[in-house]
């Protein structure tokens, strides 16, 4: 098994400056019986974009759900190997798990806020770790908004609740709630492929602005989107990692056969 | 390679292939027929080259316009975004050249050719084979795809370029033996370095070929002679 | 063209048999509601509402079915309500992938469906035998164990509802499994949970069969619930059957106080369903 890490550093010499905030070493995961990821090695470079693309059922929103252990609400899923983040694994059994999703931010590919009002979908993330003042709760709550780029469509209406809000509205709210927790990575499987093109470009716009703060790994669909947006991408398939690269190279002269077959659309 | 999953962009892809073979060919016509005008001093021949450079131009917007359409539309990545990148900067070159050949008919219209040294006549004539021969295969190696050939044509810009060199010097030498042919060589150097422009698009091609296969820019130093410099002697 | 005429045909004649039988049922319910408005109405007063049941040949009111009726019916709420959402939680949110699941919902099924007055005989056999006398302790209890039933299964059901992605995106925030049940799955699917308990009262207002084994019946106002307790289901039952005018009319009375309340609770159920699908 090549350790693509590895191998990307030895092709990439300008890639050994950057940290990497989380490695993934020989990642194997299990739903039931089926092996759905086999030992996968990736890098995830510290306030960088990484995007995962690959065909429906390669992993890769598989792999993203591992990153935070979500997969843990299900008791028939399973994972084997090891995720450094700062130098601990966080798939041992001894970690807090809810302590790594303060640090691990997660928008999902449905909007989903809350059932409460704008104002307490963001202020309930930040209640949960922060005991705080109404006013400087106030402070926290408009610097979410502003960071999530919704601030000033909401700013009137902090009161309404939030699923009375447009798609791109409410996804923008989830990214506000999570960034609310100050977390260092941001995990978002496929955040636009419910939204319109505008709000689309919206939130590709507002991942850009955030990469410079957190760690930002991305799961898409869309090719044109990981090529805007991310600095490095992955590319899977069935379960297994097939290349990863800079995104310039990736979409300019990618390496392997099938990952070209893939992004010009010769696949299947 | 396997078919795109949307055929039409394979057929756009081919579509663009074809024309730019049909106005390579084209532009090799305009070549040897510039050739052979200069040769026999046909006048006649040298002004059926000009209407035909209108074609060469219209077949360049027109691909230029299908390829613009094909990027728009298809948002071409890896392989597909090269090719289509290849297919502009080919068709620059390849318009190019067609002007290269027009200039030289323009000269023999207004008699260059009449009353030359046939040494220098030869020269040319070999010249303009060795360049028609790079076209060809320069178009080859677009349309194969095919690197080696591409990089062949590359290396062989040098031998051109020495040829023009060798016959510019003995131009020279003539005109500077007896001022009276200075007209005459004037224009014989003229047509000279269109060829030698001629040359170096199809070189301009080649490298391009090789980054559309290849992926990345052909890195080495582009082989040339020294430049002759004008009104001095080159040392032998 | 043939072909279409007849199947037209054929359509005409399907929406006219499910207009009748639309019709049908419908008829009987405006039957009952024109009866019971016709019967009840005359004897609507304020003193039904502040006098207690009168002995025969005298006048009075409903106030002890009254009162006892809604001490239990409370009682009987707030003993089920807490055990059908805790059973529900159970089956919705932490056994879903066990086998323990079926087996539960089996019984609870089993359960919903139990004749009342089986029930009233089993609260009989361990409230009201052992302890030598009826009580209202024993009807609430008796009534509770047909709130429980209903409240787990539309619990269940509201929690079920509650998408998934929802439940993940409190937990990615951090929040502990069993914070994002108490403080989102249960917010968002409360209306539908009140909904639930609201059915649940609207069906053990009326039951009677229960109630005459356990609370039994009591001529006085009595707000004392370790002694027999008036119920209205009670006191219908033995008003209707009496030949006395002044009871038989109470009984229409106090069946019609009944049918309002049901309908009130039904009318209000909806409407607070409709409000909130329409946000």
């Amino acid at each position: 098994m090549i350790d693509v890490a590895e191998a990307v550093r030895n092709r990439m010499p300008a890639v050994t400056a950057l940290a990497e905030k989380i490695s993934v070493r020989g990642l194997h995961f299990y739903y039931g019986k089926n092996h759905v990821l086999r030992g996968l090695d990736v890098p995830l470079y510290a306030k960088r974009v990484t995007a995962f693309i690959g065909p429906s059922g390669c992993g890769k929103s598989t792999l993203l759900r591992t990153l935070n252990r979500i997969y843990d609400l299900y008791p028939n899923q399973r994972a084997e190997g090891e995720i450094i983040m700062d130098g601990k694994n966080i798939l041992a059994p001894e970690e807090d798990v809810t302590l790594l999703r303060a640090r691990v931010g997660m928008v999902f590919q449905k909007p989903t806020p809350f059932p409460m009002s704008v104002y307490e979908n963001v202020a309930f993330a930040i209640r949960l770790y922060e005991r705080l003042p109404r006013a400087e709760l106030d402070v926290r709550v408009e610097q979410a908004l502003r960071r999530a780029a919704l601030w000033d469509e909401v700013r009137d209406k902090l009161g309404v609740s939030g699923m009375s809000l447009s798609g791109g509205q409410q996804q923008r709210l989830c990214i506000a709630r999570t960034v609310a927790v100050r977390p260092e990575v941001i995990l978002l499987d496929e955040p636009c492929s419910a939204l319109d093109p505008i709000s689309t470009a919206k939130i590709e716009e507002l991942i850009c602005e955030l990469s410079s703060a957190y760690t930002i790994v991305l799961v898409t669909h869309n090719m044109q989107q990981a090529a805007r947006v991310s600095d490095f991408t992955a590319f899977m398939y069935l379960g297994e990692l097939i290349e990863f690269d800079r995104t310039s190279t990736m979409f300019t002269a990618p390496r392997d056969r099938r990952t070209m077959d893939y992004i010009t659309g010769r696949f299947g | 390679m396997p078919e795109h999953t949307i055929k039409a962009f394979d057929t756009e892809l081919q579509d663009i292939a074809r024309m730019i073979a049909e106005m390579g060919a084209l532009v090799e016509k305009q070549i040897a027929a510039a050739g052979t005008a200069l040769m026999l001093h046909d006048v006649d021949a040298a002004r059926h080259i000009i209407p035909v450079d209108l074609e060469v131009d219209k077949l360049q917007q027109e691909i230029e316009h299908k390829t613009v359409l094909t990027i728009a539309r298809r948002q071409p990545m890896a392989l597909d975004l090269r090719e289509t990148i290849a297919a502009l900067r080919i068709v620059g070159d390849l318009e190019r050249m067609g002007d290269s050949a027009k200039s030289i008919a323009k000269r023999v219209i207004s008699g260059a050719g009449e009353r030359s040294p046939a040494e220098a006549l030869h020269a040319l004539a070999r010249i303009i084979e060795r360049v028609r021969g790079a076209l060809r295969q320069v178009l080859d190696a677009y349309t194969r795809r095919d690197v080696e050939r591409a990089l062949g044509v590359w290396r062989a810009d040098q031998a051109i370029d020495a040829e023009v060199d060798a016959l510019m010097r003995e131009l020279i030498a003539q005109m500077t033996a007896d001022p009276r042919k200075i007209p005459i060589c004037t224009d014989l150097l003229f047509c000279a370095k269109s060829i030698e422009r001629f040359g170096d698009h199809a070189t301009n091609i080649a490298e391009t070929v090789y980054y559309m296969v290849k992926g990345k820019v052909l890195d080495a130093e582009r082989p040339k002679s020294s430049a002759v410099q004008y009104g001095t002697p080159a040392r032998s | 063209m043939k072909r279409y005429r007849a199947r037209r045909r054929r359509n005409a004649v399907a929406v006219s048999v499910c207009a009748g039988a639309t019709l049908l049922g419908l008829g009987w319910v405006i039957l009952i509601l024109l009866a019971l408005l016709r019967e009840g109405r005359s004897g609507m007063s304020l003193a039904v509402f502040t006098e207690m049941t009168p002995p025969p040949g005298a006048a009075g009111g409903l106030l002890n079915a009254i009162v006892g009726s809604l001490m239990m019916t409370a009682l009987a709420v707030a003993l089920g309500t807490p055990l059908g959402i805790a059973a529900a939680t159970y089956l919705a949110e932490y056994g879903r992938h066990g086998r323990l699941r079926h087996v539960v919902r089996f019984f609870n099924d089993i359960l919903l469906s139990a004749p009342s007055i089986v029930i009233g005989l089993f609260i009989y056999e361990i409230l009201v035998a052992p302890l030598g006398h009826f009580s209202g302790y024993a009807g609430a209890c008796a009534l509770a164990l047909i709130v429980v039933p209903v409240v787990v299964r539309t619990t269940e059901d509201m929690l079920l509802l509650v998408p998934d992605p929802l439940r993940e995106a409190a937990a990615a925030l951090g929040l502990p499994r069993a914070a994002v049940i108490t403080r989102i799955a249960y917010r968002a699917a409360g209306t539908g949970m009140l909904t639930g308990v609201l059915l649940a009262i609207a069906r053990i207002s009326g039951e009677t069969a229960p109630l005459l084994f356990t609370a039994l019946n009591n001529q006085f106002i009595s707000v004392d619930m370790g002694s027999p307790m008036a119920s209205l289901p009670a006191v219908i039952f033995q008003f209707a059957l009496s030949p006395y005018k002044e009871w038989q009319a109470l009984a229409w009375t106090g069946a019609l106080i009944i049918t309002l309340a049901v309908l009130a609770l039904n009318v209000t159920t909806r409407t607070i369903a409709s409000a909130r699908s329409r946000k």
